[in-house]
């Protein structure tokens, strides 16, 4: 296990100035994560424009490999469709639980969040933001109620 | 100079010997384990203890007319006088085997509270509670129409005793608390607290499992009702602790689970139930574990309580210094009275990602909200980094902590 290759350079730069940072008002969909272990928490909220993922952001308090991994995660999907989300989704969970998965060409800077899967307890703090953010997204399916 | 006899002779080096696990490596370090509030490591001979009954003398207790089952049942039955001992609690009868603290809260609060307490009658907790002290109250006022109420903490992570005065009114039923608090260390004064509650007829319960594996607790003196705690923070097994209640109160209550063991004589009729301690202990028991919760009292006696208490008040001030010199950190906790518990964050790197740095270090500490999430709350912060020491930690393991934090700066600058 080397510190090194969970705390990299990228991660780090993420950790203390996290990108898209703040709550979008208003926003089409929001979800909270909670991951008791650590205490962490998270607030994403998304603007839809069709099938796309046009703007969102994220606030809360967590450790850095949390936020960094909700930061890379919102420059990762600002913009792209749900079945492109979906399918990053897929790879990341990949790269952070197979310890023997190949790190995809198309993460770009997600792949600085393969040394995680070496700290398995991590692994957690890693993906808070991926399931909050499809939580806000399937929420967003959900018919608006108007009473 | 030192005053105690027993302290001047306490040879740190070798307690730690007596931990085999001790001198394992982790990540290719040698291990320092400073999560002992968490859960405390055995001594050979509390292994050996509890190996040797396995080997020899397992039977079923309170059962058999065989051999087997007598030695198993004396062996049993002795854990329950060592425990008493250990405590001073009046009366063997009044010492019962539960899985642990939490069992033995949960037990109180079904068995004595639920069928007495009334809508709008009143449970006072403190703010330094371990869940295991309050989930069990909300579940009760839930089912009783009782209300929790809280006395607070103030910034040191003290109570102070004159708001329990205030807290405390005709309306409250029962007084629970910790004796020590597991996320802060704060001893809290059980006699005086308990003193308070009794003036005004209420029953005391206190949760003392960070207690007795460091200090000295004489329940004849302290004068609470109830007193819970676990074997596995004071060097014994898992899965075994124990409740000690006021005898004339535990038999007005009703048993809390049914089964064998408990009973006198049961017909589809009518079942008349065993006496105490029998009555609250269905089923087979942990009969391995108190084995091993007596070897583990043996143990503390061997060194003696005092002269742990004195080598952990030691350390502790040498870590409070040595910990109030790392750039960054600030000590959560600041009770004059404390056990040698550290509960500290450090500016910029949140503890959860202090505990995976200093674990490549070979360095165990507790990490996150430890069960105390309204400690954690009042303070302001989402969790804290803790270290904890026991019998065993000697002042190298404080060098230790404090150049893992050194490297975790590193990380993070």
């Amino acid at each position: 296990m080397d510190l090194k290759d969970l705390y990299r350079d990228v991660i780090l730069d993420h950790n203390k100035s996290p990108r898209l940072f703040g709550k979008l008002e208003p926003a089409d969909s929001s979800a909270d994560g909670h991951n008791p272990l650590c205490g962490d928490r998270l607030h994403i909220t998304v603007r839809l424009e069709g099938d796309r993922v046009s703007d969102l952001r994220f606030e809360g308090k967590g450790c850095a490999i949390s936020v960094a991994s909700a930061s890379l995660m919102c420059e990762a999907v600002k913009g792209k469709s749900r079945r492109e989300i979906t399918h990053l989704f897929n790879e990341v969970h990949e790269v952070l639980t197979r310890h023997d998965a190949p790190v995809p060409d198309d993460l770009g800077k997600l792949a600085a969040l393969s040394g995680v899967r070496e700290f398995p307890v991590r692994v957690k703090c890693a993906s808070l933001c991926w399931h909050t953010l499809n939580a806000a997204l399937e929420r967003s399916h959900e018919p608006v109620k108007t009473e | 100079m030192n005053a105690n006899p027993a302290y001047s002779s306490y040879d740190a080096g070798r307690v730690w010997r007596d931990f085999p696990i001790l001198s394992r490596q982790v990540n290719g370090k040698p291990l320092v384990f400073l999560d002992s509030a968490a859960s405390s490591q055995r001594p050979a001979s509390v292994i050996a203890a509890v190996d040797e009954y396995e080997t020899l003398h397992h039977a079923n207790v309170h059962r058999g007319v065989h051999q087997l089952s007598q030695e198993a049942t004396k062996m049993f039955e002795h854990a329950r006088e060592r425990v008493r001992e250990f405590v001073n609690a009046a009366s063997a009868r009044e010492v019962i085997f539960t899985r642990g603290t939490t069992e033995s809260i949960n037990l109180v609060a079904q068995s004595y509270a639920r069928p007495r307490l009334q809508r709008g009658d009143e449970i006072l907790l403190t703010g330094l509670e371990h869940h295991a002290n309050i989930v069990p109250w909300q579940l009760v006022a839930e089912q009783t129409g009782a209300v929790v109420k809280v006395v607070p903490i103030d910034y040191l992570g003290e109570v102070d005793v004159a708001n329990f005065s205030r807290l405390i009114t005709e309306r409250t039923r029962i007084v629970a608390f910790a004796h020590v608090s597991n996320a802060l260390g704060t001893v809290l004064p059980v006699r005086e607290i308990t003193r308070l509650a009794h003036e005004r007829g209420a029953v005391v319960l206190v949760d003392g499992a960070q207690a007795v594996p460091h200090q000295r607790v004489d329940l004849q003196a302290l004068g609470c009702d109830f007193y819970a705690f676990s074997a596995h923070k004071m060097y014994g097994p898992t899965g075994i602790g124990a409740l000690i209640g006021r005898e004339s109160l535990l038999e007005s209550m009703p048993p809390w689970q049914g089964g064998g063991d408990m009973i006198l004589t049961v017909s589809f009729e009518k079942t008349t139930f065993n006496v105490l301690p029998f009555k609250f202990e269905a089923g087979t028991p942990n009969i391995s574990g108190a084995v091993g919760m007596a070897a583990a009292i043996d143990y503390i006696d061997s060194l003696g309580i005092d002269a742990i208490h004195e080598h952990e008040q030691r350390l502790l001030k040498i870590a409070t210094r040595k910990l109030e010199a790392v750039p960054g950190l600030t000590i959560i906790g600041s009770s004059p009275d404390k056990a040698a518990v550290i509960s500290f964050t450090v500016e910029g790197i949140h503890p959860h990602d202090l505990g995976t740095i200093l674990d490549t270090e070979g360095v165990a500490v507790r990490t996150g909200h430890h069960c105390a999430m309204p400690v954690m709350e009042f303070f302001g912060v989402p969790a804290t980094a803790r270290a904890s020491f026991a019998c065993y930690s000697r002042e190298s393991d404080i060098d230790a902590l404090v150049a893992a934090l050194g490297k975790a700066r590193e990380v993070f600058s």
